[in-house]
């Protein structure tokens, strides 16, 4: 799975992508984002406020709910501030 | 019908003459340019500037969508979004949206609804650089209102 990183986020986590092997059993954004938290103190501080953090999934604006699964291009991003 | 996301600057007048080139249906061009605006204190001689962000490939994809829904629900002739990233200086230009129609309704509400939507749906972040230092700039809960009047 591809995992993309913006804003302050990117800063966060330290870098702006990566590809992960993430477990079978994760198969929901809410998941993944449970299971970054656990890789480290970085991704922790990154994903603590969860209402600050949007995610897309192949580029489309996604809930917690919507599914996830291997080769999908995942990014997390704060509130855009775009215009 | 046109998208472009780019580190340049744009030329405005020339840009709005091709929105209605050749086509004489065209009644009516509305646009809208955003600007860096200056954060230091006015006379502090503090320095600053704002760097955007956006996602390459989902930014020229939602700018699409919005366009085509701004199409969607205006009888428009042609329609121009450019949004630029980088780093700019106070009184760059950002953003121009503009749209071309025969009649002014749909050409003015067109462009406040786009403007209204790419701020809202659009992946650019703005980091700005001030006396402070640099901060990312919050969403505004009153930009979710103003895109929320435009739901239906």
């Amino acid at each position: 799975m591809k995992l993309l990183y913006f804003a302050w986020l990117r800063q966060k986590i330290g870098k702006a992508e990566e590809t992960l092997d993430v477990p079978a059993d994760v198969t929901q954004v809410g998941q993944l984002l449970d299971w970054l938290e656990t890789l480290g103190p970085n991704y922790a501080t990154a994903l603590k406020e969860r209402k600050a953090v949007k995610v897309a999934v192949n580029q489309d604006y996604v809930g917690l709910a919507h599914p996830v699964k291997a080769g999908d291009e995942v990014a997390l991003f704060p509130p855009v501030t775009g215009g | 019908m046109t998208v472009r996301v780019q580190t340049e600057d744009f030329d405005i007048g020339a840009e709005l003459e091709k929105l209605s080139a050749g086509n004489h249906q065209v009644g009516g061009i509305a646009s809208f340019v955003g600007l860096v605006r200056d954060i230091a204190p006015k006379g502090s001689g503090a320095a600053s500037s704002m760097t955007l962000e956006h996602y390459p490939g989902m930014t020229e994809k939602r700018l699409a969508e919005i366009e085509a829904e701004a199409q969607r629900r205006w009888p428009l002739a042609a329609t121009l979004i450019i949004h630029r990233y980088g780093r700019l200086e106070p009184g760059d230009r950002i953003v121009l949206v503009a749209t071309a129609s025969s009649h002014r309704e749909a050409a003015l509400e067109s462009c406040a609804f786009l403007i209204d939507w790419l701020k809202t749906e659009a992946p650019f972040w703005k980091l700005e650089d001030g006396p402070q230092g640099p901060r990312w700039v919050e969403a505004k809960v009153s930009d979710d209102a103003r895109k929320a009047k435009w739901e239906k």
